[in-house]
C-alpha cells in the first residue's frame, strides 16, 4: 500500500477560471433575454400547437396536390444534386490552394481560407437572395446558392483532410524527384480520398436540406409550396410538404450512410 | 572483459585515432558528406558527420534510437534543411541546389521506407509506375491506366524482379507486409536509380519475411550495380549485407569501418 493520499474528487477552480465560468453564465442568461425567452409562452404554446396539428391533419393527399408537390420535390432534389456536384468539384482546386504546405505559398493559403470563411459565414438563404437578384427567380438561383455554400463547406474540409493525410506516400514520391503537383495528385489526394468521400456525402445531405427552404425566397424547389400553404392557412397542404421533406431528407441520410459504408467502409 | 564502449570501438577501427576512418574510394564517388550538422529547435541531433560512398558500395547505418539515422537519410535527399556542412549526391550540391536541381538529383535515387509508403487505394502496378514520376513528370504517370506502354512494361518488369507480377492489379492495401515491401522495392528500382536508400526496410516485417526482403533487395541492388545505403537495427543484417558500417552515437559518427573488420559484439557497444 502506498502512503500517497487520495487526490480530491474535484479540483478547486482558480480565481481566473471562476471568473470565466461566471462570465459564461452571465452571457448565456443575457442571450436568453435577447432571444425573448418566456416561460409563459412555453407554457401557453402546447394548446396552440395542438390547434395547428388539429387543423393540419389529415395532410392533403389529393392526387393532383401530391403530383404537384412531387414534381416540386423532384426539382428540389435536382437543385441539390446539381449544386452539390458543381460545389464539390470546384472545392478540390480551391482546397489545393487553401491547404498549407501543398502547392501554394502561405499567403495564398491565408487569402483562400479567409474567402472560404466568408462564404461559410453567409447563410445559404442569403446566398439564394443574392443569386435571385443576379440571375432572377427560379431554380438556377437556388442551384448557384447550393454550389457556393458547398464550396465554403467542402473547400475548408478538403483542405484540412489533405493537411492531415498520411505523409508517408508523399515523402516517398518526393524522394523520387516527383513534382509537387504530381505528389499531390498521386499521394495526397488518394490518401485523403476516404475523407473527401465522407465530406462530399455530408455536403450532399446538407444541400438537400438547404434546397427545401430556398423556395421561401423564390430560388426554386418545394419551399415556395410551404410558404404558400402557411400564407393561405392551408395547413393540410403545408403538413404534406413538411412530411415529404422529412421523408426525403431522412431517406437521403440513410442512403448517404449506406454509400459511405459501402465506399469507405466506415460509419462516421 | 571486453570493453565495448564507443570510444574503444572507434579507437579499434580508426588507425590514426583522430577521427572516423576515411576510406579513399577506389570507384567513382556517388555521395560525399562533409562536416554535416543538424539540429531540431536548437537541440543538436548530430554534428561533424563526414563520409563518402563509392559506386556499387553497400553501407549500413547503425545506432540507437534518436541518434539521427533517419534524419541523416532525409538530409541526404534534401527533404529537410541542414545546419552546416556539405552534401554532394551524384554531382549535386544538395544544400545549394534549386528545386529543379533537387528533383533531378532525387530522380537518381530510389527510396524504400520502413512503412513501405505505398498509395493504399491504388493498384500495385500504378504504385510502381509512379516510381517513374521523377524522370517522367505529369499526368501520364499518375496511374498505370494512363501510362505509356514503355512505362507500363518497365513497371511490370520491376514487379517480375520482385516476384509479384501476378499481383499487378491488386490494390496495395490488400497486400501482406512482405508483399507490400517488395512492391516498394519494385517502385524504388523501376527508375533504375544510381543510389538506393532504405530506412529500416524490415522493421515492420516478421523475421522470415525480413530475411526474404533483404536477400531480394541486395540481390537486385548488386545485379543493377546500385550504391546502397540502409539503416538497420538488426546487427546481423548490417554485418551480412553492408560492405561498410557507419555508426551514429553521442551526436556524431564515431564509427566508419569495413563490415569485415567488425563483429556483432563490437556493434552492440554502439547501443550502450
Amino acid at each position: 500500500m502506498t502512503d500517497a493520499s487520495l487526490p480530491a474528487r474535484f479540483e478547486r477552480p482558480s480565481a481566473l477560471a471562476f471568473l470565466g465560468y461566471a462570465a459564461a453564465i452571465v452571457i448565456i442568461l443575457w442571450s436568453f433575454t435577447g432571444a425573448g425567452f418566456s416561460i409563459d409562452k412555453v407554457v401557453s404554446s402546447p394548446p396552440r400547437f395542438a390547434d395547428f396539428l388539429d387543423r393540419a391533419f389529415p395532410p392533403n393527399l389529393e392526387p393532383q396536390v401530391l403530383a404537384r408537390l412531387g414534381w416540386k420535390m423532384l426539382e428540389t432534389l435536382q437543385i441539390a444534386l446539381a449544386g452539390a456536384v458543381i460545389g464539390i468539384t470546384l472545392s478540390v482546386p480551391v482546397a489545393l490552394l487553401a491547404a498549407r504546405g501543398l502547392i501554394a505559398p502561405t499567403w495564398i493559403n491565408q487569402i483562400v481560407r479567409t474567402a472560404l470563411g466568408f462564404i461559410r459565414a453567409v447563410p445559404d438563404i442569403a446566398w439564394a437572395l443574392v443569386f435571385v437578384v443576379a440571375v432572377g427567380l427560379g431554380p438556377f438561383a437556388g442551384m448557384l446558392a447550393i454550389a457556393i455554400d458547398t464550396i465554403g463547406f467542402c473547400g475548408r474540409f478538403f483542405a484540412d483532410d489533405m493537411e492531415a493525410a498520411d505523409k508517408g506516400s508523399s515523402e516517398s514520391l518526393t524522394a523520387t524527384g516527383a513534382r509537387k503537383l504530381d505528389v499531390v495528385a498521386c499521394a495526397t489526394i488518394p490518401a485523403a480520398m476516404p475523407a473527401f468521400i465522407s465530406t462530399s456525402l455530408f455536403a450532399t445531405e446538407k444541400a438537400v436540406r438547404s434546397s427545401t427552404i430556398l423556395g421561401l425566397v423564390g430560388a426554386g424547389g418545394i419551399g415556395i409550396e410551404l410558404k404558400v400553404g402557411f400564407d393561405l392557412f392551408d395547413y393540410p397542404t403545408a403538413m404534406t410538404v413538411i412530411l415529404m421533406i422529412a421523408v426525403v431528407v431522412i431517406s437521403i441520410e440513410y442512403l448517404s450512410g449506406w454509400a459511405r459504408t459501402k465506399i469507405i467502409g466506415v460509419v462516421r | 572483459m571486453t570493453d565495448l564502449s564507443v570510444e574503444t570501438l572507434v579507437a579499434d577501427t580508426r588507425p590514426d585515432g583522430t577521427g572516423a576512418e576515411s576510406f579513399a574510394p577506389v570507384l567513382p564517388v556517388d555521395l560525399r558528406v562533409t562536416g554535416l550538422a543538424k539540429s531540431f529547435a536548437g537541440t543538436p541531433v548530430f554534428s561533424d558527420v563526414s563520409f563518402g560512398l563509392s559506386r556499387g558500395e553497400a553501407v549500413a547505418i547503425v545506432g540507437a534510437n534518436g541518434t539521427g539515422k533517419s534524419t541523416l537519410l532525409r538530409c541526404l535527399m534534401g527533404l529537410i534543411p541542414t545546419d552546416a556542412g556539405s552534401i554532394d549526391v551524384v554531382g549535386t550540391d544538395v544544400r545549394s541546389a534549386s528545386s529543379s536541381g533537387l528533383r533531378a538529383m532525387r530522380a537518381q535515387i530510389g527510396l524504400v521506407s520502413q512503412k513501405h509508403n505505398l498509395v493504399p487505394r491504388l493498384s500495385v502496378l500504378s504504385n510502381v509506375v509512379q516510381g517513374l514520376l521523377g524522370q517522367k513528370p505529369g499526368l501520364r504517370h499518375w496511374s498505370q491506366s494512363l501510362a505509356p506502354a514503355r512505362s507500363r512494361a518497365a513497371a511490370m518488369a520491376a514487379l517480375q524482379k520482385v516476384g509479384l507480377a501476378q499481383l499487378a492489379q491488386r490494390r496495395a492495401d490488400r497486400l501482406s507486409g512482405g508483399q507490400s515491401q517488395r512492391v516498394a522495392i519494385a517502385r524504388a528500382l523501376v527508375g533504375q536509380p544510381r543510389i538506393l536508400i532504405a530506412d529500416e526496410p524490415t522493421a515492420s516485417l516478421d523475421p522470415a519475411a525480413g530475411e526474404d526482403v533483404m536477400d531480394l533487395f541486395f540481390d537486385l541492388a548488386r545485379q543493377e550495380g546500385v550504391t546502397v545505403i540502409f539503416i538497420s537495427h538488426n546487427i546481423d543484417h548490417a554485418l551480412k549485407y553492408g560492405d561498410r558500417i557507419l555508426g551514429l552515437a553521442n551526436g556524431g559518427m564515431p564509427l566508419d569501418a569495413r563490415a569485415a573488420s567488425l563483429n556483432a559484439e563490437q556493434l552492440r557497444g554502439l547501443y550502450d
